[in-house]
């Protein structure tokens, strides 16, 4: 059971933060699921190129807030509006989730993205853009800043008094706090399923011819 | 009654409503590609399940693949694994698989259609974002990540909350030398990339019904990057001539129930939408991107923003940092622009009628030298014979372009068809992120006719020579 997540803030004050800068194509030729998080904002991250396998030969690049200590111990981030946007790769949120960043924090995300998230146990909060924006100034005065993320009765925390209520559904909360087999969920209706198939063949058989 | 065409496909494929308001939606149809599905299929075998219907799969390489001397199979030894995989995990489901030399094989969002496995009033998923291509057919189709895919794998179904209904009406016609690529980035520029976030867009109006399913499929293709998930486009006279003559049409015995169906897919006079926007197509000029996020496009005869002329801080910022990336000025001259690569291809332009259209400009004429690379990708392997049945190939080679097989290819350059550093190309692809088609490469998005005609002139411009 994970009711709370606390943690040091990531703060990227850009909007429209795509997948393809999240996790570069390069590395979508894996067929795992792991090991993702050394490439997470590859291109900003690293001064040289890199593929999956020359890790070893990366030369960090010390201006990016993810080479940073504390950021680079961060598990929360916060970025402006439309986070996620572009391709459905899922690879972003293993790599995002692998660099052992718990939750990320918004004013809206793109639709594909905030999906996959939830279904990798990753937490997306939407929150106002006046409450975001407040956040970003509060975060600029103080490097340390950390947050308390309460799932059970939304709010975000901190130290300096700082309080933000946000709505989540349930299903994606429980996805959070206890993670879940969706498709073990989904199976329970079995029957129905092939009621409403068999309903369909009748109904369009061309659908189903060889 | 009242209701959309959104509203009336999808009442058909939800099987009940759960406890969240999501929807156990029925998928008719599944294409599957190397990039997002390994690890789908591994999830399937770690939890010892079954995929629940074969036949509504259709699986490609099409995004990892080279795009030239293909018989010699794939040199690169990660990308060779990834299709092995696909091809592995293909043979023990028994999933029907194109090969990379298959006249079949190709874009998954050219060869759904081409193949006739698409067809009107379905639901259809990929893992990739741009299946809201498929929504020119009047079918239901948008992209998902690697979970839902394993889930729609293994249960032919997805939970899913139903969007809201976005109404775009497009009236008059487009002009001369401006396509539906010219349209759909206008669209994207005035709405902007989270416009359409949290809703289906449907396209309607007297310019959307003269558009070719074609037209309409590059249209639907960039629905998501104005951050809607699905596009669709009512069945018409010009879906069911387009549909009947693919290799998977309705047999005689079902076309004309089939027919009757289809006839059923259009908003009702009376149908709600949530929100509506109408344009004027006859004022559209060709578009042209000139930053890093598709919503940053102007005319082709403009000039390049300036930042200080916008009032939010944050959009000042990207536009400042958009211009950085992209090496441009403010107020700058569109067509002072110059390129060293020009790409056609992707699934929004890898088309016939696309390639028609550039083969058109560059007839009789030879790129610019100042390009480096000029590519024509085709779509699929009926686009790429197709061509060459019309001499098309003849006519791209002569102008000094390169014809590849099919794929993805410069689109997003997992292959070997990439940008270098700091390179700039005009591309008829959908994205023009940093980075997207190669390390610190710089992409103009445009359609294939401005492609075309900017090969010629060595710069971004709509003028013939």
């Amino acid at each position: 059971m994970k009711e709370y997540i606390k943690g040091q803030v990531i703060p990227i004050n850009k909007a429209n933060i795509d997948t393809d800068i999240i996790i570069p194509k390069q590395y979508l030729k894996s067929i795992k699921k792991t090991g993702f998080g050394p490439f997470l904002f590859d291109s900003e991250r690293y001064s040289n190129p890199g593929t999956l396998d020359n890790l070893d030969q990366r030369k960090i690049n010390p201006d990016f807030i993810l080479n940073k200590s504390p950021y680079n111990r961060g598990s929360i981030l916060i970025a402006n509006d439309n986070f996620g946007c572009g391709s459905s790769r899922e690879h972003a949120v293993w790599a995002i989730k692998d660099f052992g960043i718990d939750a990320v924090i918004s004013s809206s995300f793109a639709d594909i993205f905030y999906r996959n998230s939830f279904r990798n146990g990753l937490l997306l909060i939407t929150i106002t853009k006046l409450d975001l924006e407040k956040l970003f100034q509060n975060v600029e005065k103080n490097k340390e800043y950390e947050l308390t993320i309460d799932l059970i009765n939304s709010k975000i925390t901190s130290q300096d008094g700082l309080k933000i209520s946000y709505t989540l559904d349930v299903s994606d909360r429980d996805r959070i706090i206890k993670g879940q087999d969706d498709i073990a969920i989904t199976l329970e209706n079995k029957e129905k399923i092939i009621n409403f198939e068999n309903e369909i063949k009748r109904r369009k058989p061309w659908l189903y011819e060889e | 009654m009242n209701y959309t065409l959104y509203d009336k496909i999808w009442n058909e494929h939800s099987i009940l409503v759960n406890d969240d308001d999501s929807e156990l939606l029925y998928i008719d149809r599944h294409l599957v590609h190397e990039v997002t599905s390994p690890q789908a299929f591994d999830g399937l075998a770690i939890n010892n399940r079954k995929v629940w219907s074969k036949k509504s799969i259709c699986a490609v390489s099409d995004h990892n693949v080279p795009t030239r001397n293909r018989l010699n199979g794939i040199k690169d030894s990660i990308s060779k694994l990834q299709v092995d995989t696909l091809i592995d995990n293909c043979k023990k489901h028994k999933i029907n698989y194109f090969d990379l030399n298959d006249i079949n094989q190709g874009i998954v969002h050219v060869i759904g259609p081409e193949l006739g496995f698409t067809q009107p009033g379905m639901t259809l998923v990929c893992g990739d974002s741009h299946t809201s291509t498929h929504g020119a057919l009047a079918s239901l189709a948008f992209g998902v990540g690697t979970s839902d895919v394993e889930h729609v794998l293994a249960t032919q179904c997805i939970n899913v909350k139903k969007e809201k209904n976005f109404n775009i009406s497009v009236i008059n016609s487009l002009s001369d030398g401006v396509s539906s690529k010219d349209l759909i980035l206008y669209i994207i520029r005035e709405i902007g990339t989270s416009g359409g976030t949290g809703f289906t867009i449907e396209f309607s109006g007297d310019c959307i019904s003269k558009l070719s399913i074609e037209a309409r499929m590059t249209l639907c293709n960039m629905s998501i990057e104005g951050g809607a998930k699905s596009g669709l486009v009512a069945f018409d006279n010009k879906t069911l001539d387009y549909v009947i003559k693919t290799k998977n049409s309705p047999s005689k015995k079902y076309i004309d129930d089939a027919i009757k169906y289809w006839e059923t897919l259009h908003s009702d006079d009376s149908a709600d939408f949530d929100k509506s926007i109408e344009f004027d197509a006859s004022v559209i000029k060709p578009q042209v991107s000139w930053g890093t996020s598709p919503e940053m496009t102007v005319d082709i005869d403009g000039k390049v923003p300036d930042p200080n002329d916008i009032k939010d801080k944050n959009k000042k910022q990207s536009y400042i940092n958009a211009l950085k990336y992209m090496d441009l000025d403010a107020n700058q001259k569109i067509d002072s622009i110059e390129l060293d690569k020009i790409f056609i291809g992707s699934c929004t332009n890898s088309r016939i009628e696309d390639l028609r259209c550039a083969a058109l400009e560059v007839e009789g004429k030879r790129i610019s030298s100042r390009i480096k690379q000029a590519i024509v990708v085709p779509g699929s392997g009926h686009v790429k014979k197709q061509a060459e049945n019309e001499g098309l190939d003849i006519i791209f080679k002569k102008a000094g372009f390169e014809w590849r097989d099919p794929g993805c290819s410069m689109c997003l350059g997992m292959n070997d068809d990439n940008l270098n550093p700091y390179e700039r190309c005009a591309s008829t692809s959908n994205r023009n992120f940093e980075g997207r088609q190669g390390d610190r490469g710089r992409t103009h998005l445009v359609s294939p006719i401005i492609a075309a005609r900017s090969s010629i002139h060595g710069c971004l411009t709509s003028e013939k020579k």
